[in-house]
């Protein structure tokens, strides 16, 4: 089944559940609205036979606005295809509904991207952070965190970087 | 040996305590079985045959901090990590030493970010820092003949 025909049969099923479908080289993205996200999903594991999850994970398109995209990497087994489900969130409202009642593997992958990138996941059995400590303050794969924490250091540089770093003496 | 000859039938050798005390400890240290990352492969190498660290007296790689005197920090050290890296340091029993194998562990090496410790001397205080990414056996074994120099030369009061 060619990317073509596909798109068409989703079309047809889900109607204005999908925004817009892009197919780039036979690759098809599905861009879905927040609010019809798990219609979609539930669909395209029930009825297509999406039956794996196989990742999901979070974009930071900063500074454009809807600013993150959720992206759901499906595969189907017996079909042998895959599809990509894309959501926009905006920055002020970083929420979306979870998908772990559909894929129960979605449970990590959510945790990662809320630890990561601070996505809260609506009816998550156990939105905790998966990867840093839980003290961490922040979510570090945000654009607005620098991408280094200390001063490279050089010649000209080196005795003042020196001095501000925190060494052990016991 | 021919230092008996030197000695004739004396049977006696003056030295002061600090130094044949020094000289014991530094040819037989037992480092911690402590692998974090790509350094630990290398490590591993240096203790197994063709390089051959039980030439130094080191061969026993313990799996327990309480029973070794010389942690390798082979690797890099995540932010996530260094709890249980002091946690180990602070189990070992004095005297005990420090090596920093590696870039990551000297420096943060190429890994400049929120998830890595930018140099584990800002964990544990560090007696030899080894070079490279990672680095070679013959690296890591001058490493630790320098710690054996370092060791040789320690007042006895330092472990008070």
């Amino acid at each position: 089944m060619g990317a073509n025909e596909l798109t068409q049969a989703l079309r047809e099923a889900l109607g204005d559940g999908i925004a817009d479908v892009v197919v780039f080289r036979d690759e098809v993205t599905l861009n879905v609205p927040r609010e019809r996200v798990i219609e979609v999903l539930t669909h395209l594991r029930d009825v297509q036979q999406f039956d794996m999850l196989t990742d999901e994970t979070c974009v930071d398109y900063y500074p454009r606005e809807p600013r993150f995209g959720i992206l759901y990497q499906l595969y189907s087994i017996p079909r042998n295809i895959r599809v990509r489900v894309k959501v926009m969130l905006s920055e002020y409202d970083p929420t979306l509904p979870t998908a772990v009642g559909l894929y129960r593997n979605a449970n990590w992958l959510e945790r990662e991207i809320y630890d990561l990138f601070g996505i809260r996941f609506e009816g998550h059995p156990d939105l905790r952070r998966i990867l840093l400590p839980p003290d961490w303050q922040g979510h570090p794969l945000r654009k607005e965190v620098p991408v280094t924490v200390e001063e490279n250091a050089f010649t000209f540089n080196r005795e003042r970087v020196d001095a501000e770093k925190p060494y052990a003496t016991e | 040996m021919g230092l008996e000859q030197k000695l004739g039938d004396m049977g006696i050798v003056t030295t002061s305590l600090e130094k044949a005390v020094n000289w014991a400890r530094s040819n037989a240290i037992w480092p911690m079985l402590f692998g974090l990352a790509c350094c630990a492969i290398e490590m591993m190498s240096t203790q197994a045959s063709r390089y051959d660290l039980s030439r130094f007296g080191m061969e026993l790689m313990r799996a327990s901090p309480r029973q070794s005197d010389l942690m390798i920090v082979a690797g890099r050290v995540s932010r996530k990590m260094a709890p249980v890296l002091r946690n180990l340091y602070d189990q070992m029993p004095d005297p005990k030493w420090v090596i920093a194998m590696g870039d990551c562990a000297s420096c943060g090496g190429v890994f400049n970010n929120y998830a890595i410790v930018q140099g584990v001397d800002e964990i544990v205080p560090v007696d030899v820092y080894v070079a490279g990414c990672p680095p070679r056996p013959e690296t890591l074994i001058d490493g630790i003949m320098k710690l054996q120099e370092k060791i040789k030369h320690e007042p006895l009061k330092k472990w008070q």
